[in-house]
């Protein structure tokens, strides 16, 4: 699955602009540049519930500073959005909400479990709590934390970054029909 | 400390006061079910005792006990800052306990929940619908028998998700 433990294929980085010869020609591999430009203009929606947010708020301002992952803006639109972030507890009443949100998101897309509680229920072991976002939506990125330090979210996002950068599709794009084609 | 307030309740209802007892200084008063409504009515009202804070209200589930429900209920005197408890007990088989959203309309919210959770049905209250959970949600599930993994979803569960994250690999530094 395209969880953490993804590595790059071996052979390193795929070829990207930054590898390109210095010659006055184009690249004919649109792939890698798309997955290049996605890979460094992650337009997030932020999913917020519950106390996880403090630790999203300080990762985006200025002490630690998500722009300088090319991740700056926040959309507050799901259809503006690559890559959904679900910052906190999510509660059987809120999971139709939820489903909904990621369905109105454009392809591609990408969703990161933020926290304890969005990747795996938390300790809310209970009657009320979704055990994981992954139970209603497919996952790409489980970032740990009760909350998550900045620097736990920052390697997420980095994580997500090199995925995107392989131009690997989400794992619910690969099981569409006529999933074969890479993302683009 | 409320001791004054607790006397005047039994002077006044001797026949609806089954119990007191109090713990560090917060007394409580379990009253006879029929007669609470005009418990909680002499206590608001009364000059003597001016309990016109609601402070809370809420419920306990005691599965061994007869009655086996108890609403608890928290009242303070703002000007002479008494608190005193009043609890009523609730059998199972007739889960009714009289509202007093007509005496505070605080209450509204506060009997919604207790029957949101354990299903008490306040009579005379004015919207008891489920107030935190949804409405398609069966049962009430902090009684002590609700099953603790019982969930019941509004979205079909993936079954291809996995059962926990993968854990986190050792990445070259």
């Amino acid at each position: 699955m395209g969880g953490v433990g993804d590595r790059p294929p071996a052979g390193g980085p795929p070829p990207g602009p930054a590898g390109a010869p210095q010659a006055g020609w184009l690249t004919t591999r649109l792939d890698p540049l798309l997955a290049w430009a996605r890979r460094w203009s992650l337009f997030q929606y932020p999913f917020v519930t519950a106390c996880c947010a403090m630790e999203f708020m300080s990762t985006m301002c200025a002490h630690f500073d998500m722009s300088r992952f090319g991740a700056e803006i926040p959309r507050w639109s799901p259809r503006q959005s690559d890559v959904l972030w679900v910052v906190g507890t999510i509660v059987h009443k809120q999971a139709p909400a939820l489903r909904r949100v990621y369905e109105q998101m454009c392809e591609p897309k990408w969703v990161v479990a933020f926290g304890t509680c969005a990747a795996v229920g938390g300790f809310y072991d209970n009657y009320s709590v979704v055990q994981g976002i992954d139970k209603i939506l497919p996952c790409d990125v489980y970032i740990p934390g009760c909350p998550p330090r900045p620097e736990a979210v920052i390697e997420g996002l980095m994580l997500l970054q090199e995925k995107v950068g392989r131009g690997e599709l989400s794992r619910w794009q690969q099981q569409q029909p006529g999933a074969g084609r890479k993302a683009g | 400390m409320s001791q004054r307030i607790v006397d005047l309740v039994r002077a006044r209802f001797p026949q609806a006061v089954l119990e007191t007892h109090a713990f560090r200084g917060d007394d409580t008063v379990v009253v006879r079910r029929e007669d609470y409504l005009e418990v909680v009515r002499f206590l608001k009202d009364s000059p003597g005792t001016a309990m016109d804070f609601f402070v809370d209200l809420t419920c306990v589930d005691w599965p061994d006990r007869k009655p086996r429900f108890e609403v608890v209920l928290h009242l303070k005197a703002w000007r002479s800052s008494e608190r005193l408890r009043v609890k009523v007990g609730v059998p199972e088989e007739d889960c009714t306990c009289p509202s007093l959203s007509g005496l505070w309309p605080a209450a509204n919210w506060f009997e919604r929940e207790a029957f949101d959770m354990y299903g008490v049905r306040f009579v005379g209250h004015p919207d008891l619908r489920r107030i935190l959970l949804y409405d398609e949600f069966q049962g009430h599930p902090l009684r002590k028998d609700y099953p603790k993994e019982k969930r019941q979803p509004l979205v079909p569960m993936r079954d291809d998700a996995p059962p926990q994250p993968p854990p986190f690999p050792e990445r070259p530094h």
